[in-house]
């Protein structure tokens, strides 16, 4: 998986590319802590991603529980086939999805 | 003509993820298996066989997939010798709470569930025996 992060003041981006699943969720766990301290607004862009697993999931989850009280966490650009691993796990009801 | 049997023996490792993935998805191509449906057969894989990698053995021990192809559809059994245990028997995560009261467990297995078209355990010989269906 790649991970490209857009840092514009308090505004993160972070772009995944690949699969995000057990082998490679720690990466992105280990990329976003201590990046989020100062930041507002983060968007997680799914373009070029093409798979997520609970392993995946895991991160979106812990990610949501840092932003909450600290500002915007909006997951953008969602194929339909993480949509509907979204949808099984009630994800869709608990992040914000553009 | 391809043949119906396939067969994977892999120490159960997260290391192991991709050489069970990329077994699978290779015989579920030649049986001509719709892309769509690889990706969730690799899903409820990836879960079932993480949960024996992390969970099954106090050390470490196999994880044995065993593939049957029928007219559209394919059966995969994931035999282990590690500690009992029943995934269809937990209870399922309730999917409706917050973020903040949301724990993570359960996820996997409701995933498996979800995108096979029938799951079966066995415990036999002091094996663990998930039995996942899917047509497509």
């Amino acid at each position: 998986m790649e991970i490209i992060k857009t840092l514009e003041g308090n505004k993160l981006t972070v772009a995944l590319k690949g699969r995000l699943d057990t082998t490679t969720a720690p990466e992105l766990e280990g990329e976003l802590k201590g990046s989020l301290d100062d930041i507002t607004s983060l968007v997680m862009d799914f373009k070029d991603l093409e798979y997520i697993s609970s392993a995946g999931l895991r991160v979106l989850l812990q990610v949501s529980k840092i932003m909450n009280g600290k500002g915007e966490y909006k997951i953008v650009n969602v194929c339909a086939d993480i949509m509907e691993v979204f949808e099984i796990t009630g994800f869709i009801d608990i992040l914000t999805i553009e | 003509m391809a043949e119906n049997n396939y067969r994977l023996v892999v120490d159960a490792t997260d290391e192991n993820l991709h050489t069970v993935l990329g077994f699978l998805e290779e015989h579920l191509e030649e049986h001509d298996c719709p892309f769509k449906v690889i990706m969730q057969i690799s899903l409820a894989i990836e879960e079932a066989f993480v949960n024996v990698a992390h969970y099954a053995y106090e050390e470490t021990g196999t994880a044995d997939f065993d593939l049957y192809f029928e007219d559209g559809a394919v059966t995969i059994t994931m035999t282990d010798s590690g500690m009992a245990f029943d995934p269809l028997a937990q209870e399922d995560p309730d999917v409706s709470l917050s973020a903040e009261e949301r724990g993570i467990g359960g996820l996997g297995i409701l995933l498996v569930k979800k995108t096979m078209t029938s799951v079966e355990y066995k415990r036999e010989d002091d094996k663990n025996i998930l039995i996942m269906r899917r047509e497509y």
